[in-house]
Parts: structure tokens; C-alpha cells; sequence
């Protein structure tokens, strides 16, 4: 078993190894994910990435910001690819390497599904990331089957209805010895859960939260403030699947409404007529509510 | 050695010795004894590989994509839907000038849904950047492999070795299986170039824009006409390691004094050969041109080939809808247009789907073409079957 209290687990790395010069908007919480991952999981590591806002960002030739190998290919196959390194480490007896499969929702809730659980049922030993930014991003803030309830994108333009798909538990489900949540605020914690999950063979999931300014419509210097709030009002619960058992919830210290998440993103806005709610922030609030009921936040 | 083999086992035993680090592949028929075959050998132990079966052929595609950027030497198989599933990743590959090694199990495209051979899969996948070598019988398709390995990994292009599904896949033939020591010798161990490893960090597979992309398709482009020299030699060499001729550009059958001569891939040339042996008793002198390496296309060995030959007829089993014969077009861009010679080139769209293409179809196109050439026709079509509504 990990000691989760252990002082190599719990210290705050920074290498730059998602190094300065990449071309992200200021404030982008997948850029500052990103950069922890890659000083979290240190040198012996080989990211790949999916097509999307990371790759875009941080991958132009001749000038990736990448300080350790970076495969990209296309949108769809990340997992499969890393399946395929992880594969080749195997049989020319190489390494132990980290093999880090990324990208955003997009990439992993909808068009890299397939491909993602592919890779979770055959047990490779790859670290599937998903830099969840509810919407696809990269193209213009399309809806993503993570996009939640009410938020308004370019093709949910009167708000969208319907859930968050729920991948932390379906990840789990496919019987894989690690899962978590994290969010881009909380660096100690998102770093323990990149080196424990890289202490374990097997496949494993980790899902950030990572708001996009742009998208979401709130300034860049809120993205560690939004963060904390969807802590808080239980809109993203933050724990760990370890062996097909949650726990290591974060308890909320202090609950807040949803509406005070809402109000501070142009995303909601429209729910919001002159000032008052309209019925569907409620139904937020009960999402809210039954997040905070099912993971006892 | 001497072995009564069917197709796919040829091929399995031959790319087992071929030493692949990595197979990946997702059944589809008539490609299933490949894999079958190759699983069984990995987990017998007899061929120390990571066989990784996976959720489709994308995927498939992808995991030998990974594997060969991380070094392996890498291998997959397929067909039709399976190709054309793996579309996105073949042009991946090919970009990325990733040396890997597939076959495809040539069969018809859907709709409507269709098991059966013709060449349409690989065909719509000729222009992503990859060599494709057709093989006429079952001992060509299993020497292909050998040299496909060497052919990819010299020339950091991915070869598709292309064999029709069940004439050749699903018939036993007696193919000459070398001894082990025989394929190491003739295919040296892979030495990767640009791979991920933390030792070295590089980027693979980053984005160009419109400043770099046309150079990286352009060079890719070379690089493709140039492997007609490495095709060549590579073929050369195999025949004098193994002693026959398999591969190569493009083979001819009495084509020296033929005063028609027939263009074909793959395995109905068997039966083409058989027919012009027949027209020689008849006092009809017929050649035949066999394309082996459809891409890169030997356009200068074609036109030197057929320089002096006036009447051509091509049999091909694809088409492009709407504009017809497709290997009949390449065929024709092979002449340069300075040229001013009155040549009759007649295409024939045969075998779709399966249809059995006889000596008695093929005689009828040599009689149609004597008497006047075609731009194109369907050999055997059934009238029967066709409706007035439906024209």
C-alpha cells in the first residue's frame, strides 16, 4: 500500500519540464495542469498527447515547449498510442518509463472513449489524463459530453441540458487499480496523485479540472478562485479510486451556493435574468447537492 | 523448406521470422488466419513478440504507430472496413515516416456489405504515402514480408503488402519457407532513428504550419519515388539469397513481340498467363505487364516497357466511381504527353466484390479490344440483373 503521507509524495516539484514559450491564453488552467504533471512525474517520463488545446499550445515545429519526449498523432488514439509505447517498452525490455496518455474532454470523454477503455481493459501500464475544460476548446467552445447542465457553448447556445458524463466512475469500473480527481488550484495535491498513480503498474486515470478563461468567460486571474469554488459548492467532488474503493474525499470546510460559481462566469449568464436565477440554476444546485450526498463531501 | 501452406500461414510464419516486436490487429475476414496464427506463435513462445489485441482496427493502427515511435519494430493486418476504419492513422504513419510493415487481405468495400475480393480497400489508401507491393501468389506474398521489413525500415516509408483475400489468403499452395538463419541474414536487425526515449527527449508528431507543411509532403513525396531504386535492389538481393524472383517493380509474361499487351495486380495474372499461353497455339501474340509496386508507381519502367506497344488492356479490380478505372489512369499518365503515338489503352473493371473473373471473361476482353478498343467496361457484368429503373 502507498504511504499517501509521505514527504516524497507531498512535495510541491518544479523542474520546467512543460518549460516557458508555450503559446496558451494567460490563465489556462490545462497549461498550468499540464506543467505539473510533467514536473510531478519528473525526467523518465514520455507524454503523449491527443490532438486539442494542449498539443496546439505547446507542440509547434521547431519550437515545442517540451523538456521530455512528446509523441502526438491524432485526436482520437492517444491511449492506444501510449498502449503501443508501453507495448514496445515491453518487448525491447526497456525502461520502467512513465507513459503519460493526455488531453482534454473532448479527446477523452467522447471521440478517444473507444480508445481509452481499450487501453484500461487490456491493463497497460499508462496514466490516461484528462484536462477537463467542458467544452471543446481548441475549436471554438463546442459542447463536449462533459459540458454540464445549463452552460452555454457555441452549439448550446440557450444553455445545455444535459449531465456531465461521468468518467472518474466509469474508469473505475473497468476494474483499474487507480482513479482521481484533482483541480489545477491545489498543486500538492494534484502532484501527489500524479506520483502515486505513476508508483502503480497497471492503468490508471486522472481527471483535472482545468477552467479555460476564454471558454468558460471569466478573467484569467480567477482560474484558481473558480477552482476552489467548484470545490466548495460540490459541483466537482476531489478524491481517489483506489482498487475500486473511493476515498481520500475532500471534505468541503465551508459550502457555498452555486450560485456564487455561477455568477462569476460568462458561460451561466444567461441564467441569471437581471439578476435573478432562472429555474435551471436550482437544478445545478441539486446536482450540487446530490454530488455532495454521494461522495460524503 | 517446401511447405503445403495456406496463404495466411505463409505470410504468419514469414513475418514470425521477421522478429516483429510488436503485432497488433483486430480480426476482420479474410484476414483472421494471419493473426490467429501470429497470436497462437506469441503465445506458444515461439516468437518472442507483444501481440496486443485491441478494440478496432483505429486502434490497431494506433498501437503499432506507438510502438514503432518508441522503436519497435512493428506489424499489423487487414482488410476493407478494417483500412478503412484505420484511414486517419495510415496517413498518420506515413507522415510520420514510420517504418512499419501491414498487409492487407484485399477485399470489397461496403455497401453493400461484401467478404469477397477486389482491390477498392487498398486502393483508397494509395495516395496517404505508403509503398504498396501486390503479391500474384502465395509464395510472393510470404517473400514480400521479408522484403517489406527491409524495404520500410531502409527507406523509413511504411509498406502495405497487398495479397487478394481468399484466392490467395484461403488457398493452400506449396510456398518455400526459409530457415530462420536465412531471414536474419537477409533482414538485418531495425535501427530506429527518432524515438521517444527520455534519454534523448524530441518531439514526434509535431504540428507545421503553412511555413514547414508543404516541405514535409514534399519530401515525403520524394522519398516515395525514390524507393523505387530500394525496391528494386531489395527485390535483386532476395533473389539472390533465395533464389527466385519475387517482388520487384513490375514483372512481364511474352510481352517482347505481344502485339496486345495486358496490365494487371495481384493474383489474376495466373489466370492471365494461362490464357495468353492459349492464344500463342492460336497464333495470338499476347504480353502481360504485372505492376507489383502500385505505389510508388514506376511510371519510367511502365513507359519503357511499353514504349513500342500500341494496344493495352487494362484489368483492374477497383474503380473510381463517377470517373472509372484507376489503375487504368495511372497506366495512362505514364506516357509523356509529348508523345504523339496513337496508343489504345482499354480498361476493364473486373472482379468486384468477388466475382469469379474466368479464362472465357478474359478471352471475351481480348476479342472486344481486337475489334475495337473500350474506354472502359465491366467484365462479366450480369444485364439480368440490372433493371431499366435502375440506370
Amino acid at each position: 500500500m502507498i504511504n499517501v503521507n509521505s514527504e516524497d509524495l507531498n512535495r510541491v516539484e518544479k523542474k520546467d519540464l512543460f518549460a516557458s514559450g508555450h503559446r496558451a491564453c494567460g490563465g489556462c488552467g490545462q497549461a498550468l495542469a499540464a506543467r505539473l504533471v510533467a514536473d510531478a512525474a519528473g525526467e523518465n517520463t514520455i507524454a503523449c498527447v491527443a490532438t486539442g488545446c494542449l498539443e496546439i499550445f505547446s507542440s509547434p515545429y521547431p519550437d515545442p515547449n517540451w523538456r521530455i519526449p512528446f509523441l502526438h498523432s491524432l485526436f482520437e488514439n492517444v491511449s492506444a498510442v501510449a498502449s503501443g509505447v508501453d507495448a514496445a517498452y515491453k518487448a525491447l525490455k526497456k525502461g520502467p518509463v512513465n507513459i503519460i496518455a493526455q488531453g482534454g474532454d473532448g479527446s477523452t470523454a467522447d471521440i478517444g472513449f473507444q480508445s481509452i477503455s481499450g487501453m484500461f481493459e487490456r491493463g497497460h501500464n499508462v496514466l490516461q489524463i484528462c484536462y477537463d475544460n467542458e467544452a471543446y476548446m481548441n475549436t471554438g467552445v463546442q459542447r463536449s459530453s462533459f459540458t454540464p447542465f445549463g452552460a452555454k457553448t457555441t452549439t448550446t447556445p440557450m444553455g445545455n441540458t444535459t449531465r456531465k458524463k461521468n468518467l472518474p466512475i466509469i474508469a473505475a469500473d473497468h476494474g483499474i487499480p487507480y482513479v482521481a480527481t484533482a483541480t489545477v488550484d491545489d498543486f500538492r495535491d494534484l502532484q501527489r496523485k500524479v506520483k502515486t498513480a505513476l508508483l502503480i503498474n497497471g492503468p490508471k486515470y486522472l481527471h483535472i479540472l482545468a477552467p479555460c478563461p476564454l471558454g468558460w468567460g471569466h478573467t484569467g486571474d480567477l482560474t484558481v478562485a473558480i477552482c476552489r469554488l467548484a470545490k466548495a459548492t460540490g459541483l466537482f467532488p476531489v478524491f481517489e479510486i483506489i482498487n475500486g474503493k473511493v476515498t481520500n474525499v475532500q471534505k468541503i470546510q465551508e459550502k457555498k451556493p452555486v450560485e456564487e460559481y455561477l455568477r462569476l462566469q460568462g458561460r451561466y449568464k444567461h441564467l441569471f435574468k437581471k439578476g435573478v436565477p432562472v429555474k435551471a440554476v436550482a437544478e445545478i444546485q441539486e446536482i450540487a447537492n446530490q454530488n455532495i450526498e454521494r461522495f460524503n463531501l | 523448406m517446401l511447405k503445403y501452406l495456406e496463404g495466411s500461414h505463409g505470410v504468419s510464419q514469414v513475418v514470425a521470422m521477421c522478429r516483429p516486436n510488436v503485432i497488433s490487429a483486430y480480426p476482420i475476414t479474410p484476414q483472421t488466419h494471419i493473426v490467429e496464427d501470429l497470436a497462437r506463435l506469441v503465445g506458444e513462445g515461439k516468437l518472442d513478440a507483444e501481440f496486443i489485441n485491441v478494440e478496432s482496427e483505429f486502434s490497431a493502427a494506433s498501437v503499432v504507430l506507438g510502438a514503432s515511435a518508441a522503436g519497435a519494430r512493428a506489424y499489423t493486418t487487414t482488410t476493407s472496413q478494417g483500412l478503412l476504419l484505420m484511414n486517419e492513422v495510415i496517413y498518420c504513419i506515413a507522415g510520420m515516416r514510420l517504418p512499419i510493415v501491414l498487409t492487407c487481405a484485399n477485399r470489397a468495400i461496403s455497401a453493400p456489405l461484401n467478404i469477397w475480393n477486389d482491390q477498392q480497400d487498398s486502393m483508397t489508401v494509395r495516395d496517404a504515402g505508403w509503398i504498396q507491393l501486390h503479391a500474384e501468389d502465395n509464395q510472393e506474398a510470404a517473400d514480400l514480408h521479408m522484403q517489406a521489413f527491409r524495404i520500410a525500415e531502409q527507406t523509413f516509408l511504411p509498406v502495405m503488402v497487398c495479397m487478394d483475400g481468399f484466392i490467395l489468403t484461403h488457398a493452400f499452395e506449396p510456398v518455400d519457407i526459409p530457415e530462420q538463419k536465412e531471414v536474419d541474414a537477409f533482414l538485418p536487425p531495425f535501427k530506429p532513428q527518432n524515438i521517444v526515449d527520455p534519454r534523448w527527449p524530441r518531439g514526434i508528431g509535431l504540428y507545421a504550419d503553412p511555413r514547414f507543411y508543404m516541405e514535409v509532403r514534399y519530401i515525403l513525396h520524394r522519398a516515395l519515388e525514390k524507393s523505387e531504386m530500394v525496391i528494386k535492389q531489395v527485390s535483386e538481393d532476395f533473389a539472390r539469397t533465395f533464389g527466385r524472383q519475387s517482388g520487384g517493380l513490375l514483372k512481364t509474361y511474352k510481352i517482347e513481340d505481344a502485339d496486345l499487351v495486358i496490365i494487371t495486380m495481384g493474383s489474376v495474372a495466373g489466370t492471365i498467363k494461362d490464357l495468353i499461353d492459349q492464344l500463342e497455339t492460336e497464333g495470338k501474340k499476347v504480353g502481360l505487364l504485372q505492376i507489383c509496386s502500385y505505389r510508388p508507381f514506376p511510371r519510367k519502367e511502365v513507359y519503357r516497357v511499353l514504349k513500342d506497344k500500341m494496344n493495352l488492356l487494362v484489368i483492374e479490380k477497383s474503380i473510381s466511381l463517377g470517373r472509372g478505372g484507376i489503375l487504368g489512369s495511372d497506366v495512362r499518365w505514364s506516357f509523356p504527353r509529348t508523345e504523339k503515338k496513337d496508343r489504345k489503352i482499354s480498361c476493364f473493371v473486373s472482379g468486384l466484390g468477388g466475382r469469379n473473373i474466368s479464362i472465357n471473361d478474359l478471352r471475351s476482353a481480348v476479342e472486344m479490344v481486337e475489334k475495337e478498343p473500350v474506354e472502359l467496361e465491366f467484365l462479366g457484368l450480369n444485364p439480368d440483373i440490372i433493371a431499366e429503373r435502375d440506370l
